[in-house]
């Protein structure tokens, strides 16, 4: 049993840092973007409520892949489009970027739910002292939304960290590649590299499902 | 008439029923509105005067929220107007936050900012909204918070707070921002019992100071402690008004002869 020696003939650990990374930078991205597209799906301006609304719509029924594979042959390979000068760099922004636009529209329904744990009256309230749509959201409506919202959004977060694996569509060299890779090599031992993948993943997730239920439990604002 | 920034002291009693009171302060001419089909502003014409308080009763459904609502533009109205101060009431934007400034309002479900304390709840609009200091904004909100007898809960969150106190840093709130006008929206209605006195305690106070108030409320007694006028409304009309002891002791119409017996029966 040479079980020992998959980690030392192949990059698990590297593998699994690439993930981390994906997951690392698309959440902040997704994190912006999603606030951005809640605003305006709440905001009092119809052009940019109907925005909001087919974006979401349009990114949430489109599969991952696709949007991934998107990005790498359409923005980079036809539209000659690039985000790093270093060629797998490239191909790792890229990536980030599908990971984004897809998560947003997840973040943003996150949020949505927030919202509607803020009673209508506060920001009724918020009106008539004189704050206008921008204050309002920014100071009464978002802050509470996002309270509201921390266990749905540690939900598109455990989705975003295991969807990274995806980015394997967009040429990264990350866990799923290698899996890949491994099995052709030691198809052997095909069982135990599975389990190590998965748990892999479970040791990455479990801690953000913990994380995320007890912070929204100390959170939770109280009404 | 142009800088009544300093309120001129109405003196201790209660302001008289009629004769010194102000030029007008709201006026709405020929207002309607519809919810869909509902006509629930039948063309309303209400003038409140400068220092007048104004108790509006009726039943149920009879647009009462929502005329308190369209004063400071929370609904839209179909068609008519309304001038507060001399001005019309703005569109959207800018001009129409300054004027809801402008506008104190209370609302039945206190409404206050579940994530802010009480002193940021009563800060907030004037710091954010006018641009005033923050040391300013907090010394002017511990005087407002003193004077409504909640002083001490300044650093609590609302949730920490009983319903009747909530309700009476939502006044300071809305005086914080130094309204000219204050409407109720039946500040009262959801509270226990005995916490009723302490806000309407608060509101004969205003008052008696002087401020201009419209309040929908169907406590007679601060009708008849504060009011100088009551207005009667059914199903989207003011059928009659008349000072509060005149129209509790001999209402006109028929419709306010049913009300009244059916409130007073309860
Ligand atoms: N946002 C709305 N959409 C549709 N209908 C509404 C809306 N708000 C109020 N209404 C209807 O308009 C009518 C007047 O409502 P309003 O709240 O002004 O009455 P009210 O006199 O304040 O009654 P109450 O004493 O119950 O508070 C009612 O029939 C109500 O159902
Ligand atoms: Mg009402």
């Amino acid at each position: 049993m040479d079980f020992g020696s998959l980690f030392s003939e192949f990059d698990v650990l590297g593998a699994f840092w690439v993930n981390i990374q994906l997951t690392f930078f698309a959440a902040i991205f997704a994190l912006v973007l999603g606030t951005v597209l809640a605003v305006m799906r709440i905001s009092p301006v119809p052009s940019l409520r109907w925005a909001g609304t087919t974006y979401v719509t349009l990114l949430r029924n489109t599969p991952l892949t696709v949007i991934i594979v998107f990005c790498v042959l359409g923005l980079w390979g036809q539209l000659g489009i690039t985000l790093s000068s270093d060629f797998q760099r490239n191909f790792f922004w890229l990536s980030v970027l599908g990971l984004t636009v897809y998560h947003a529209a997840f973040v943003c329904e996150a949020l949505r739910s927030g919202v509607n744990t803020v009673p209508v009256g506060q920001a009724e309230a918020a009106r008539a002292i004189g704050l206008g749509f921008g204050d309002s959201a920014r100071l009464v409506i978002l802050p509470q939304a996002f309270r509201g919202a921390v266990a749905p959004l540690g939900n598109v977060l455990i989705a975003l960290t295991k969807n990274s694996t995806v980015a394997a569509a967009g040429s990264v060299a990350e866990t799923s590649g290698l899996l890949k890779q491994m099995i052709e090599f030691r198809p052997d031992l095909m069982v135990a590299i599975f389990l190590v993948f998965a748990f892999g993943f479970v040791i990455l997730v479990v801690p953000i499902g913990v994380a995320t239920t007890s912070l929204s439990r100390r959170l939770a604002v109280a009404r | 008439m142009a800088d009544l920034a300093t309120e001129p002291d109405p003196g201790p009693e209660p302001a008289p029923a009629h004769g010194e009171l102000g030029p007008p302060l709201v006026e709405l001419r020929g207002v309607d509105k519809h919810f869909g089909a509902l006509h629930v502003l039948k063309h309303i014409d209400l003038t409140v005067a400068r220092g007048e308080v104004v108790v509006i009763i009726g039943p149920s459904g009879s647009g009462k929220s929502t005329l308190c609502r369209t004063i400071n533009r929370l609904e839209t109205i179909d068609s008519g107007s309304i001038v507060i101060d001399g001005r019309e009431l703005p569109e959207e934007g800018r001009e129409l936050a300054r004027l809801r400034a402008e506008v104190g309002m209370v609302f039945q479900s206190f409404n206050l900012f579940a994530h802010r304390t009480v002193l940021e709840n009563v800060t907030l609009g004037p710091i954010k909204a006018k641009g005033v200091k923050k040391s300013d904004a907090v010394a002017r909100a511990r005087e407002l918070l003193d004077r409504v007898g909640v002083g001490n809960q300044a650093a609590k969150l609302p949730a920490q707070l009983s319903g009747g106190q909530q309700q009476r840093v939502a006044i300071a709130r809305a005086l914080a921002m130094g309204p000219k006008v204050m409407l109720f929206d039946e500040p009262t209605s959801a509270l226990d019992p005995e916490m009723i006195n302490e806000v309407l305690d608060v509101m004969v106070g205003l008052a008696r100071d002087g401020m201009t108030m419209l309040v929908v409320t169907h406590e007679m007694g601060f009708a008849r402690r504060a009011a100088n006028r009551v207005v009667f409304m059914d199903a989207g009309e003011i059928v009659e008004q008349a000072d509060p002891e005149t129209f509790f002791t001999a209402p006109r119409s028929e419709r306010a002869r049913d009300f009244l017996s059916k409130i007073l029966t309860h």
